[in-house]
């Protein structure tokens, strides 16, 4: 009892040495400081004031100073193209609407979408089919990007959100973030997708490059790589790959908000819900519910007959003994 | 109060696989050379990519998804043998359930490196738990099939905990770190009455909760294919379909195991025919249950062969896909019915045959539901080469599936080396009770 008195005693005796000692510590650290910003405010007011763009895009001015650098952000990191790839582009809802009447099977917007993506011969971000509804219809061309649906079942099943949907209406695919189980694809009804099954076309040539997700280049194994409405194109004010190479005014594209169109191969730019109109758009599938961005116009009045010799591939998905 | 003899007779039989014999040895040096035959196919495949599997844009998911379907589905049986079965008092299934616990444990924990087989980037497995997103039933099927896993281990461990006190007594030949690992795991067990109610009660709570979960597993991975619109995925009735399925094929899986058990170990006394006899009605009803989800899968779109569908059930019935369906439905389900109808069928030996038919069938079902349906998409498939329309897995494919096979056979076997497969304190119990 009596030893354990004496113990506190000692103890509260060090613990006010110590406590002298650190007050004291303390108030010389705090005078050095207080002195070494007066020391800072007296040198600050010669420095020149600098103008900075917040990522909110406002400009502020302010003393140079007082910046600190905490990374350095080029136009072309990875994060930064993530971050942008995701939020779209702003008070946009792209729209596109492929006019079948005038396609002659020229092929150009696949082959200007696969240098563009660095897919290889049998990969297609936009794939021109040789269609028929049913026995004693006609056949036709079609082309068949991503259709961007509002609804996108794609999207739905993604277990890592590698895939998503943008406020501008694109569903684009981060590959930095893909775990490729193709859960898409599978959900996928217009086949849309297309994934990595080997080390892709250029990656010799692209290992360098930054990935742009909005490019989806560089290609990556592993991973699902899909149509972007061209994104990055969309970005500098273009029109997308498919929709410039087509020689045959095949496709309009647009901003549904402006209700405007506008053809790639004409530069023509009319009405997008008079366009429908007057010409009965529909969409693929509608009876699935996804809701998608693509329209099409019906092969009425063709500007070329459907060839003779691609007949049989167009009626050959129609045969159910086929399979 | 039953002789000691007798007591001693049971728990030296009941012991007797414990411990490690030659055959042992030679048969895990052959599941391990095989093993390492397959790992190294999955090497190439993590070198190369996906593109050394069958699979291409349009069939994208194969075998291995159809693998990892079987392994859900077998797993199912622990569910329905210790815990439904268990609960409604049912007394000859009680020595059966550790068999069965074992497999589910062992058919679910590979299960989950089956599906990592056929991801393109597995090193990002982690996403799943950093990203998850609720909306993707492959998140909800990672969920459940953790808890699966974790309850049915809890449920192969505490009945485990009054044999493991027995193995600590009675194996004095072992060395003694081992014995010692054994007392560890039987938590100090003195068998007075209140472990005893706690241990009942502890088995009571987990083989309810296991009900739902084992529901959820297979529910949930059927959900995989019917939450799309694909043609013969497109179905309101894939959950039930899908369970009644898996005990068709878990109940296989037990039979097969029951009879190489009491062959190797020399448990006739405890395995018996009765037992085989059960297990064969058993049989007999959940395929019965299954054949009529069968009826209603194929039938009721085949009467009114909707364009699409048509094209799908025309592989199926006569077309690419006939040979293996008509052999999986009459060899591996109808028959198998019609043949355990006969007592005389019902015998190890014979039942084992059609129990083995029964497990191929399922596997075959599962192939059978994954990949005709790909190959069968809303629009036409072009402007790809050949092997894009048609799927046919390869070689490699082949070898990293039959991977999760020998995984499963190597924990079975060393699990029944080191713990008593028959419950040795419950069948002590039993002969008591009867007598």
């Amino acid at each position: 009892m009596c030893e354990k008195e004496d113990n506190s005693k000692n103890k509260s005796r060090r613990e006010f040495l110590q406590n002298i000692g650190i007050i004291g510590l303390g108030s010389v650290l705090a005078g050095s400081a207080i002195f070494a910003g007066f020391n800072y405010d007296r040198k600050k007011t010669n420095a020149q004031r600098i103008k900075v763009l917040t990522a909110e895009n406002e400009l502020l001015e302010i003393d140079k100073n007082d910046t600190t650098k905490v990374a350095r952000f080029k136009a072309e990191n990875l994060t930064f193209l993530q971050k942008r790839g995701r939020e779209g582009i702003k008070g946009k809802r792209w729209v596109m609407v492929v006019d079948l009447s005038k396609c002659r099977n020229a092929r150009k917007c696949m082959s200007a979408c696969q240098n563009a993506h660095h897919l290889r011969p049998e990969q297609h971000h936009i794939n021109v089919l040789k269609m028929q509804e049913s026995k004693g219809t006609p056949p036709f061309y079609m082309a068949k990007p991503c259709q961007h649906c509002d609804n996108p079942p794609c999207v739905a099943v993604c277990p890592v959100d590698a895939t998503f949907k943008r406020p501008d209406g694109i569903v684009l695919i981060d590959n930095e973030r893909c775990i490729g189980c193709r859960f898409c694809i599978a959900a996928c009804p217009y086949s849309a997708r297309v994934f990595n099954w080997a080390e892709p076309l250029n990656s010799e040539e692209d290992k360098d490059l930054t990935y742009d997700v909005e490019l989806n280049v560089p290609q990556r194994k592993g991973t699902i790589s899909k149509c972007l409405f061209s994104a990055d194109r969309l970005r500098e004010g273009k029109m997308p790959y498919c929709v410039s190479a087509c020689p045959n005014g095949v496709y309009y594209f647009g901003d549904e908000n402006e209700d405007a169109v506008t053809n790639g191969t004409t530069k023509e730019t009319v009405r997008f819900s008079k366009l429908l109109e007057d010409n009965a758009g529909y969409r693929l599938m509608p009876e699935l519910g996804t809701e998608p961005r693509v329209y099409y116009l019906p092969a009425k009045n063709r500007t070329s007959p459907y060839e003779d010799k691609d007949k049989p591939e167009a009626s050959e998905h129609l045969d159910s003994s086929h399979a | 109060m039953m002789d000691q003899s007798k007591k001693n007779k049971i728990t030296s039989d009941l012991l007797k696989p414990i411990g490690i014999t030659k055959t042992f040895h030679i048969w895990m040096g052959f599941l391990t050379l095989s093993l390492a035959v397959c790992l190294y196919a999955y090497m190439f495949q993590l070198d190369k990519g996906l593109v050394v599997t069958g699979l291409r844009d349009y069939v994208s998911w194969g075998m291995y998804i159809s693998n990892f379907v079987f392994f859900v589905a077998t797993s199912l049986i622990g569910m329905l043998i210790s815990a439904v079965l268990g609960l409604s008092g049912v007394k000859w299934a009680s020595p059966l359930a550790r068999i069965a616990e074992i497999i589910a444990l062992a058919f679910a924990a590979v299960a989950g490196l089956v599906i990592v087989s056929d991801m393109g980037h597995p090193e990002r497995l982690l996403n799943v738990f950093m990203y998850g997103r609720l909306q993707s039933p492959i998140v909800w099927d990672v969920t459940v099939v953790t808890v699966y896993v974790l309850i049915s281990a809890l449920l192969l461990y505490i009945p485990l905990i009054p044999d493991f006190k027995i193995c600590h007594e009675k194996l004095v030949d072992i060395p003694k770190p081992l014995r010692n690992i054994y007392k560890l795991l039987s938590l100090n067990w003195k068998g007075t009455e209140d472990q005893e109610k706690l241990l009942k009660k502890s088995v009571w709570i987990l083989s309810i909760l296991i009900i739902p979960v084992a529901l959820a597993i297979h529910t949930v991975t059927s959900w995989l294919f019917a939450s799309t619109s694909r043609v013969g995925w497109d179905s309101t009735i894939f959950g039930p379909y899908f369970v009644t399925g898996a005990f068709v094929s878990g109940t296989a899986a037990v039979i097969i195991a029951m009879f190489f058990y009491r062959n190797s170990y020399k448990l006739q006394d405890y395995i018996t025919e009765l037992h085989f006899d059960k297990m064969g009605k058993l049989l007999v009803l959940v395929s019965l249950v299954y054949l009529y989800f069968n009826l209603n899968e194929f039938m009721v779109p085949g009467y009114k062969m909707k364009k699409f569908d048509a094209t799908h059930l025309h592989a199926l019935f006569a077309g690419r896909y006939a040979i293996m369906f008509w052999l999986v439905q009459i060899v591996g389900l109808i028959l198998p019915i019609l043949f355990l109808l006969f007592g005389k069928m019902r015998k190890p030996l014979p039942m084992t045959v059609i129990a083995v038919a029964v497990l191929l069938g399922a596997w075959f079902k599962r192939y059978i539901i994954v990949v005709p349906t790909m190959e069968h998409p809303y629009l036409p498939i072009q402007n790809v080469p050949m092997n894009f329309k048609f799927y046919t897995p390869t070689l490699i494919e082949t070898f990293v599936s039959l991977a999760p096979f020998i995984l499963v056979l190597m924990i079975i076997t060393i699990l029944s080396k080191v713990v008593p497969i028959i419950p040795i304190q419950e069948t002590i119990e039993h002969h008591e009770e009867s007598k």
